[in-house]
């Protein structure tokens, strides 16, 4: 790393010529960035000294919006919109959270088909991360194939509920409509199919020379970093932290299924770095198969909706849920004073705290290497923002 | 550990001190938390981060709540090695909400601590850079706050409401 003092330098003819820092605005509008994001780079030549983001461009008032609901219903389509790339792990955080409140206990059919939505999800949000990091890269052929068979999985939902992106299908209790009777065949296709596509996208992206040398050893991130700073998720799981929700504070039935965590392990660079979170994301797509094929196997017959009142008044009290979004720990936090209203909601968005780390992770880094070290912390502004 | 044997351990080593205010709610209906006083806060959260049996390392969240009158700030604590989680619980006045920030404890905080800065105007003391994050530089007021009225105008455009 150089200085970040004014020097000069002689040139061979003589001429002294002067070199500062300057600063480069990366975003708000900048393909690299998933949204609008601005990143005010100090730069000392092409080596970043220091990365300020600007976030809030896309803040909706989520948090104000909950308070002057009618009802805890009517949040669930708001929170749809916070991480629009996985609006099915969104809901599912969001009714853990109320049902705790409430301290109802949903049919055991609803809980399965949760889990299986949500981790279809995770794969077309992933599908979406891995896709759009080839873009940042240079490689623009993986993305079409990402799309392929995320429009598979965009299928399934719109199947089920009639929404593509923002679904509005999990219901506090229950669901907003039972599985058509065709979707398990589709579902059990998919997976089959998809199985293999991992296979050929690895070869594709994945192991790529060009795409390895752009993202191994780039933007290490260690551990002791990594849970400092609130990582959570594949960057967190990237640095080699063992670390699942979803098998460490079990929630739903996510218990009842087997499945393995996958930790970076610096095959070809270092632990932590950018190409460890994208094989961790890589990976999670075919543990995510895994568990939707027991969930199909062990799905219950049965109904799709408790018995809870019309009008939801939980008693006062306060709730802290956490859940595993494909960007890691997505929590709410919810305030009940004992009317039909929410008090206060809190929405802990995981890819706020994963972007809070790139000015740590990106100092010396080139400038070049900034777009990749971005595009791998894989952020939703809609979240970042809410 | 459980949220008793958390707090019985923050007890053994704090209980000496009089106004530490460590008071437990381990009977509220959903979840547990357990209260501290401001002033102490930031030697509560070191010895929460850094003491073997606890090893709180992963500050979940962090969020303001207005109670009217007063200001709540809630704490979501969580051990990776040990796999127990806690809620710290501290209530600041609403006439001079101010609490010691605790970003040298968990760097995470330091964005959770500018948006509950931007949201309900809570002055955390020490933070190294405490600017509004959501809303942009040149607001005025603190949205999340019960009584916040919404300007009519901002930088001298109708806001349309």
């Amino acid at each position: 790393m150089t200085e970040s003092t004014t020097t000069q330098t002689t040139t061979s003819s003589g001429r002294t010529l002067r070199t500062e820092e300057m600063i480069i605005n990366m975003g708000p509008q900048h393909p690299a960035t998933h949204g609008v994001l601005r990143l005010e780079l100090v730069v000392d030549g092409e080596i970043v000294q220091e990365v300020i983001p600007h976030i809030g461009y896309l803040h909706r008032c989520f948090e104000k919006h909950c308070e002057h609901m009618t009802n805890y219903q009517q949040v669930i389509p708001y929170v749809d919109r916070m991480d629009y790339c996985a609006a099915m792990n969104n809901e599912f955080a969001y009714v853990v959270a109320a049902e705790r409140l409430l301290k109802i206990e949903v049919p055991e059919r609803v809980q399965y088909i949760r889990v299986i939505m949500a981790e279809l999800n995770r794969i077309a949000s992933h599908l979406i991360a891995v896709g759009t990091y080839g873009i940042d890269i240079g490689a623009f052929t993986p993305f079409l194939y990402c799309f392929i068979d995320r429009e598979m999985i965009l299928d399934l939902f719109e199947m089920t509920c009639g929404a593509r992106l923002l679904y509005n299908y999990m219901w506090i209790g229950g669901l907003s409509h039972d599985l058509p009777p065709e979707f398990i065949p589709k579902a059990k296709e998919f997976c089959r199919y998809y199985k293999k596509r991992i296979e050929e996208f690895n070869n594709l992206l994945t192991f790529n020379e060009i795409f390895v040398k752009r993202t191994a050893s780039v933007g290490v991130l260690p551990k002791d970093v990594a849970t400092n700073y609130g990582c959570t998720g594949p960057m967190l799981r990237g640095s080699g932290v063992d670390w699942d929700l979803r098998r460490d504070d079990p929630y739903s039935v996510y218990n009842k299924i087997e499945w393995d965590v996958c930790v970076g392990k610096g095959e070809v660079g270092t632990v932590g770095d950018c190409w460890d979170r994208h094989i961790v994301r890589m990976r999670e797509m075919e543990q995510s198969l895994r568990i939707i094929e027991q969930a199909i196997a062990q799905l219950p017959e049965g109904n799709v909706q408790a018995a809870i009142p019309k009008r939801i008044r939980p008693n006062p009290g306060e709730v802290y849920a956490r859940t595993e979004s494909p960007r890691g720990e997505l929590g709410f936090y919810i305030v009940s004073d004992g009317t039909a209203t929410p008090y206060r909601v809190k929405g802990r968005a995981p890819a706020f705290s994963n972007l809070s780390v790139i000015g740590e992770i990106s100092r010396g880094a080139m400038i070049a290497d900034m777009i990749a070290i971005a595009g791998s912390t894989d952020i939703v502004l809609g979240e970042v923002d809410r | 550990m459980t949220s008793q044997e958390i707090f019985d351990r923050l007890i053994a080593q704090f209980g000496a001190v009089s106004d530490a205010g460590i008071v437990s709610k381990l009977d509220a209906p959903v979840d547990p938390s357990i209260t501290v006083a401001p002033a102490h806060l930031k030697a509560i959260a070191f010895f929460l981060r850094d003491d073997e049996e606890l090893q709180f390392e992963h500050c979940s969240c962090l969020s303001g709540v207005d109670l009217k009158g007063k200001f709540a700030i809630i704490y979501q604590l969580a051990s990776l090695t040990k796999k127990h989680k806690i809620t710290i619980r501290v209530e600041v006045p609403a006439e001079n909400p101010s609490l010691p920030s605790v970003e040298s404890v968990w760097k995470t905080t330091n964005w959770h601590e500018r948006e509950a800065f931007d949201m309900f105007g809570i002055v955390f003391t020490g933070h190294p850079d405490l600017r509004r994050i959501l809303m942009p530089y040149d607001w005025e007021g603190h949205p999340l706050r019960k009584d916040y009225q919404v300007p009519e105008f901002y930088n001298g455009m109708r806001v349309p409401y």
